[in-house]
């Protein structure tokens, strides 16, 4: 028995898989969802009255805000420090950390079901992937080929990142120039936890070719960048 | 048909969703459509037995003659999206996505048509049982939404 779930929130379509589900499992996906829910009306940016936008607008001071906002915003600035400025909490110059959020947010959902006694889960959100248990197979999408699969990643407690010009066009800003960055045509991360990968694929998508690849190496991180030509590259250890 | 409307809904909940990509193709102008050729494998993919066994008594009970519905115009934030069943033999035999966003005030730069397909079509090129996809979203939004419009459609 597999229980799915399907929950439009924070602009895109999460996901649940739970493969072990017991009595507990629909509560605990009610309690996920309104977790994203929650998430999504402290940190929108496309909502005036949401936490986010009032700091933004200047309408609330910073030790105002709740807890995980603070938390949060705390994650970015480390971010910031760690990938040389090349993540940031403020693309475009207002405050928006989307680029941490929405990973957060679905590790978050997967660590609700796993309070609820979920070993084996799988949660998506906007295209990220983090997964409990295992053996899971995780396809990464080709943004060359309709509808195709480029790679598949295989394995347990899994979760993949993939940052990439294929859906929405270059919407990665470089904060250094303040231009997009288009040096991939995608790349993918592959770690334990959703929430970093996602940041650090945002700063290494900005960072681009040849750069980025050995700096995520040197992290520890597998990732397989597509070029634009369709050529594929990954880190040593990819499988 | 009750029992038809399981194995639809059994199938679409295997079905992981993709965005397909045609920069600049004016052939993206006319509806893109998505033939299942193989319904057991896909719903294979998270359905287990249960949905296997729904199939079989779709197929017993349902017509078998094609039957198609509409989902609903879902607005997503790149534009409306919608899409059209057709069932036959209590199957999804076909998705059509009538509708979908051509440009987008937000991202004017993007000149690239995106629409959905079905990941059943990778998964069949690859005989690889994907549970998951990472790199597709946005759009499939509007694509789930109006095709749970149009299965709920045809449990009516």
């Amino acid at each position: 028995m597999t229980a799915k779930h399907v929950e439009h929130v924070m602009g895109t379509v999460f996901s649940f898989t739970v493969r072990d589900p017991g009595p507990a499992t629909g509560a605990a996906l009610r309690r996920a969802v309104q977790r994203l829910h929650r998430i999504d009306a402290l940190f929108s940016t496309y909502r005036p009255e949401s936490e986010i936008s009032r700091l933004d607008r200047g309408e609330l001071a910073l030790a105002e805000a709740g807890p995980e906002v603070r938390w949060v915003l705390e994650r970015c600035a480390e971010l910031g420090a760690e990938t040389g400025g090349y993540f940031t909490a403020r693309p475009g110059g207002r405050l928006d950390p989307s680029g941490y959020v929405k990973g957060w947010a679905v590790e978050e959902a997967a660590r609700t079901l796993r309070e609820s006694g979920s070993a084996q889960h799988c949660v998506s959100g906007g295209g990220d992937v983090q997964t409990a248990g295992g053996p899971w197979r995780i396809g990464i999408a080709d943004p060359h080929r309709a509808g195709a699969v480029a790679r598949v990643v295989t394995g347990h407690d899994l979760a993949v990142a993939t940052s990439g010009t294929a859906e929405r066009g270059p919407h990665v800003i470089d904060p250094h120039t303040g231009l997009p960055a288009a040096s991939f045509a995608s790349l993918s991360l592959v770690g334990p936890h959703l929430a970093r990968l996602d940041a650090l694929a945002t700063a290494a998508f900005a960072m681009g070719a040849p750069r980025a690849l050995p700096w995520l190496a040197a992290r520890g991180v597998r990732a397989l960048a597509i070029h634009p030509d369709g050529r594929q590259e990954t880190t040593e250890g990819w499988h | 048909m009750r029992r038809a409307v399981i194995t639809a809904s059994a199938t679409a909940a295997g079905v992981v969703l993709l965005l397909s990509l045609k920069p600049h193709d004016p052939a993206a102008t006319h509806a893109i459509s998505s033939a299942n050729t193989n319904a057991n494998a896909n719903s294979g993919t998270g359905g287990g037995g249960s949905s296997g066994s729904g199939a079989t008594d779709a197929a017993q009970g349902a017509d078998a003659s094609a039957r198609t519905v509409t989902g609903s115009a879902v607005n997503t934030r790149y534009g409306p999206v919608q899409v059209k069943v057709t069932v036959t033999g209590g199957k999804i035999s076909r998705i059509d996505v009538v509708q979908y966003p051509t440009r987008d005030r937000r991202d004017r730069e993007i000149n690239e048509y995106a629409v959905p397909v079905l990941n059943q079509e990778a998964i069949a090129a690859q005989s690889a049982d994907i549970d998951v996809v990472s790199g597709a979203t946005y759009t499939s939004d509007g694509y789930t939404r109006s095709l749970q419009s149009a299965l709920d459609q045809l449990g009516k």
